[in-house]
């Protein structure tokens, strides 16, 4: 039944942690690499990344730390993936509930436009 | 082995005896998701459901593994499209003076409408949990993330 074993838990730090962990360019890919693709082991991001695999471990363990990345095994492999809880922390910190809609609407606006802009190209 | 779909994680400064009644506990689930309860004994067999204030069944499903106050798995469907079933493990891991919840939902069907109602409903109830135990006050559902979990 359990055909998972048990998620690996660290220690949580601070908030300066998950902003630390965004301040960095590669990370912010490594993130942007789990959103499209959840559950991907090491050798898998690092076959998308243009980044030598101790640099993506490394990455990797800070956004862990920073719980920005859930992993749990399967067998021997460790698969990662993106964690929005604390994005979503941020999210609720300094948006209000009557502002959502309209900044839904404005990005969706901007995204509508910049896609109209690549296709004229 | 397959692969779970969603992983999300959160670290709350509470013990795993509030944290498990936080999540099986109606007048607790009320307080900070979205107004809705969740209904069972958690025994193992059992159904569970999630309903709102006016006792409609939002979701449904059978508890398949319960260790208070350490892991819950259920099943989890719609009551109007019961095929379209996937299942939610909970599991609480003590942790100095925190616990860290963790919650996968996986084994979609393919094609799973669910999938893509329950990720953007996930990461909002586990903050709302968090501030729950932390503070004893929920977060305000905002209509965008009133979806089933």
């Amino acid at each position: 039944m359990f055909d998972m074993q048990p998620f690996g838990c660290m220690i949580p730090r601070v908030m300066d942690d998950v902003f630390k962990a965004l301040a960095d360019a590669s990370r912010r890919k490594l993130l942007d690499e789990l959103h499209k693709r959840g559950g991907q082991t090491l050798g898998e991001l690092c076959q998308h990344l243009d980044m030598s695999r101790q640099a993506v471990t490394k990455h990797l363990g800070l956004l862990e730390a920073a719980n920005l990345v859930a992993t749990s095994w399967r067998g021997r492999e460790k698969l990662h993936y993106l964690n929005p809880v604390p994005l979503h922390e941020i999210y609720e910190r300094w948006i209000a509930k009557y502002e959502r809609h309209r900044l839904d609407a404005l990005s969706e606006l901007k995204k509508g436009l910049e896609e109209n802009t690549n296709t004229k190209k | 082995m397959h692969k779970p779909d969603f992983v999300y994680k959160t670290y709350i400064r509470s013990t795993p005896e509030k944290t498990w009644d936080a999540i099986t506990k109606p007048e607790f689930t009320r307080q900070y998701w979205g107004e809705m309860a969740n209904l069972s004994d958690w025994k193992q067999g059992s159904e569970w459901k999630h309903v709102n204030k006016d006792n409609e069944t939002w979701i449904v499903g059978q508890v398949t593994e319960s260790i208070p106050p350490k892991r819950l798995v259920v099943t989890w469907a719609d009551p109007d499209d019961l095929k379209d079933v996937s299942r939610v493990t909970y599991e609480i891991e003590p942790l100095e003076e925190m616990v860290c919840l963790t919650v996968t939902h996986d084994n979609f069907i393919p094609g799973s409408e669910m999938a893509g109602k329950v990720s953007k409903g996930w990461p909002h109830v586990l903050s709302s949990l968090k501030s729950f135990l932390e503070t004893g006050k929920g977060l305000k559902l905002g209509c965008a993330s009133q979806s089933q979990g």
